[in-house]
């Protein structure tokens, strides 16, 4: 009885790591076609054809590293910031409660970031956001054209809001667990508060907040609806962050159900395994760095 | 006090060593418990001694890397012939902290042995799980709340409940592993007068680092340094005359 | 030295200003999408809602009925299929694992755990939905599953670790086999956090939308059994978000809403059930 109840465990503990297996291998089968095809130089090709029949991921490759740098760059500081405050200045019960809420934001369905992002965010874009930067910034060919509303910027917002927990989960968890002596070791040199945080504390606690952004890069990368629905869903790379654009979770999300010949569903499922070859090299990063700390991810 | 025991065994050990990965921390040792004595085992932090009454009831072998050799009997049988899970039927163990089960009542902790090795509720568990309360003292003060938590009651009651769910499964030999050592005076001395009253009915082997508690509660004594057993004997013969003068500077307080 | 040590003050309260900013935008953020979502989907909440099915395009009326349903049968079919996984995959390397195995089977939950969903969701296409050319209840639970497992893994794994080892040497002494061990001791004693990991795992799934876009896809009808496709509340919402009806909006904010309630509770829920109970 003890060796059958181990087995069973055991063959639970198996059935997960050839789920692993079996991702990536499905992923391989069904993209041969496509591999054939076209080979690496579908990976920087940029026409997307199905009537034709000749396909490149170069745009949704360049939609999801833009929007997703886009992202951290706003996501990164913010999430730095509310941890220092949470990890320093709020008092205990407060920065619990906080640490909560911030999780929450986490917990929000895709869907309804995606919601929000359609019927709030881009009208602002289009009305406000988007006008000023057009003519303050317009000289740059970064902030060209018209306002539609969607497009890149528009997502890289939504997906800063949407990987901001998990940057302050695991950057506040850190700060709270630097030493008392390194914190004390600064004060007792005289400095600020803010500057045993800039000396003591960011310091020590860099690794760990390394480790979040890869998590949180993780994320953006694959983040699906909340982009799919405000992102403009254009096939053709524009120098302006405001023109739309399409990123390669997107494209599957609003191609792979009508994808009607073979090498069409072959070249979608390459792009996904491409976007998995990816995160698992990101989320890999991450998880190298915060191993060795043993900080426990937000999932 | 009815829960007499006539099949209290002796228990024996021969020559055991024991490695936790590749350190050995017991170099073969041998010591005779006879059936219904109790014998205390004593000395220096990290001589041993827990390690030693693990490997009695095979509960070393729990612990990962750890292995031992060597041979021990029960009543003259090999345990290592045994089914490891039916030995500790047989020998029971206390430990250090007291350790009741979570998430059960007081009640269901006395019970949890018997239930969980196929007693049915019923009259006859009622009647073990009384015997076994008073048997360990603790009859009294828990018969009106015995559907209470068991972790609602103090440092030494727990204890005293371990030791009464220890004695439900009626084993032969009961281990104990510093048993006072989380617990006030007060409640030391209640199980130390429980260990002298258990003593009728059951073998017992009890590491200490207290001598006098060793010297209150024991027949014999053994003393452990680094592994090895330096002396055995009567407790009256160690306490007053002992042989080695290694066991003479322990137990004047010389070193540790 | 003097106009030195008051730059440094100023920078001081200047720079945990701003940290105090990022906090309150960031809470902001949250309190916004919660108070929009409520007041948007309040107003659009009806009976009907949650008793009829959706009217034909371009009518008016109607409700999810079917969605909601349908999101129920998914998360539960995917906890039939998913639960089982994690929590005994999870016990096995709480309790029996400390070799390579169970290093490999960590790192294959953490591989797994950060696979977008959408690439989930071809797996399950190619495995379930392809042999069978058509879209399925049954794709669309084993997609969930399938981002639930390591998920529960790890709770499951995590909390069963929490249950101190003198528990488990107490109960081996008393001459229990082990499996009784872990069954009858360690389980109940960690079952507030297992039971907890397990809700938030469904929770989690529960908004999914990305992995059924093309397994459940989708029905403006019921659906019986588990080979035809399914609505689901998340879908719902994408497609009447994406839809040019007004109706269709004010429908998928009520959509929201629920969905949103749904998680919101399964969070905080756990975040109680977790308060309650701690060890000694």
């Amino acid at each position: 009885m003890d060796r059958l109840f181990r087995a069973l465990t055991f063959i639970f503990a198996l059935a997960v790591l050839a789920l692993a297996a079996l991702i990536a291998f499905e992923l391989y089968r069904n993209s041969v076609l496509s591999q054939k095809a076209f080979g690496w130089s579908f990976l920087t090709r940029q026409i997307w054809d199905p009537v034709e029949e000749d396909f490149g991921a170069l745009t949704f490759i360049y939609g999801t590293l833009i929007t997703s740098a886009l992202a951290l760059l706003l996501a990164v500081p913010v999430g730095i910031g509310v941890a220092i405050f949470l990890a320093e200045l709020a008092p205990k019960p407060m920065s619990e409660v906080c640490a909560f809420l911030i999780e929450l934001l986490a917990a929000i369905p895709s869907v309804i970031y995606g919601l929000i992002g359609i019927f709030v965010i881009v009208p602002i874009m289009r009305v406000q956001v988007q006008p000023f930067l057009i003519k303050h910034l317009g000289f740059l060919p970064l902030f060209k054209g018209p306002a539609y509303g969607i497009g890149l910027l528009t997502a890289a917002l939504v997906l800063a809001i949407m990987i901001v927990p998990f940057i302050t989960t695991i950057t506040r968890e850190v700060l709270m667990s630097v030493p008392r002596e390194q914190k004390e070791a600064a004060m007792a040199l005289g400095a600020t508060r803010w500057e045993v945080v800039r000396m003591a504390m960011l310091p020590y606690a860099r690794s760990g907040i390394a480790g979040s952004v890869f998590l949180a890069l993780g994320r953006a990368l694959g983040e699906t609806m909340a982009v799919t629905m405000v992102i403009g869903n254009s096939t053709h790379i524009q120098a302006s962050l405001l023109a739309p654009g399409y990123t390669m979770a997107a494209v599957l999300a609003n191609e792979f159900a009508e994808a009607d010949s073979e090498l069409y569903t072959h070249t979608l499922i390459e792009v996904g395994l491409a976007l998995f070859v990816i995160t698992i090299i990101v989320n890999g990063i991450a998880r190298l760095i915060l191993g060795r700390m043993k900080v426990a991810p937000v999932s | 006090m009815d829960l007499m025991n006539p099949s209290a065994l002796g228990i024996q050990a021969q020559n055991v060593k024991a490695w936790f990965g590749a350190k050995e921390v017991l170099h073969g040792l041998s010591l005779e418990v006879l059936p219904k004595h109790v014998v205390a085992i004593i000395g220096p932090s990290g001589c041993g001694k827990s390690t030693f009454i693990r490997c009695l009831n095979r509960m070393h072998e729990v612990v990962p890397g750890a292995r031992m050799e060597g041979r021990i009997l029960l009543d003259g049988e090999d345990v290592s012939q045994h089914d490891p899970v039916a030995l500790r039927r047989r020998v029971g163990m206390v430990f250090q902290k007291p350790q009741p089960f979570p998430t059960m009542s007081i009640y269901d902790n006395v019970a949890s042995g018997l239930k969980l090795n196929g007693l049915r509720s019923g009259p006859q568990m009622d009647q073990i799980v009384e015997e076994s309360l008073h048997a360990a003292a603790l009859w009294d003060e828990v018969k009106d709340t015995l559907g209470k938590p068991g972790t609602s009651l103090s440092g030494g009651q727990q204890q005293r409940l371990c030791i009464a769910r220890a004695l439900a499964v009626k084993p032969d030999v009961i281990l104990m592993d510093e048993p006072c050592s989380a617990l006030d005076p007060i409640a030391t001395a209640k199980i130390e007068e429980l260990i002298y009253a258990l003593k009728k009915s059951y073998t017992i082997v009890i590491v200490t680092h207290n001598m006098h508690q060793a010297a209150r509660v024991s027949d014999e004594t053994a003393f452990f340094l680094m592994g090895e057993l330096v002396e055995f004997g009567a407790t009256s013969q160690i306490f007053t005359n002992p042989a080695h003068k290694k066991t003479e500077d322990y137990i004047s307080g010389r070193f540790g | 030295m003097n106009t030195n040590a008051s730059t440094r003050d100023v920078v001081n309260v200047a720079a945990f200003g701003v940290t105090a900013l990022c906090a309150a935008l960031t809470l902001g953020i949250l309190f916004f999408i919660l108070g929009y979502v409520l007041i948007h989907g309040i107003g659009a909440l009806n009976w009907d809602f949650f008793t009829k099915l959706p009217k034909p395009v371009g009518e008016n009326g109607g409700g999810m009925a079917n969605a909601i349903v349908g999101t129920a049968k998914l998360v539960g079919l995917a906890g039939v299929f998913g639960l089982p996984i994690g929590i005994l995959g999870g016990t096995y390397l709480a309790e029996y694992g400390r070799g390579r195995f169970s290093f490999f089977v960590r790192y294959a939950a953490d591989v797994i755990n950060g696979v977008p969903s959408i690439v989930v969701g071809i797996v399950a296409y190619t495995l379930v939905v392809m042999p069978v050319r058509h879209f399925s209840a049954l794709a669309g639970s084993i997609a969930l599953a399938m981002i639930l497992i390591p998920i529960s893994l790890r709770s499951t794994e995590e909390f069963l670790r929490l249950v101190p080892n003198a528990i488990r040497e107490s109960a081996l002494a008393l001459g229990l086999p082990q499996w009784k061990v872990i069954l009858f001791v360690v389980y109940p004693s960690a079952l507030s956090g297992i039971s907890t990991g397990a809700l938030l795992s469904l929770s989690r799934v529960s908004g999914e939308t990305a992995p059924l876009l093309f397994t459940a896809f989708g029905n403006r009808f019921w659906s019986s059994g588990l080979l035809n496709p399914i609505a689901s509340l998340p879908v719902m919402i994408f497609t009447y978000s994406i839809a040019p009806y007004d109706d269709w909006h004010r429908q998928a904010w009520a959509a929201a809403l629920v969905l949103l309630m749904l998680v919101l509770l399964a969070n905080v829920g756990a975040r109680l059930m977790l308060r309650r109970r701690t060890y000694t």
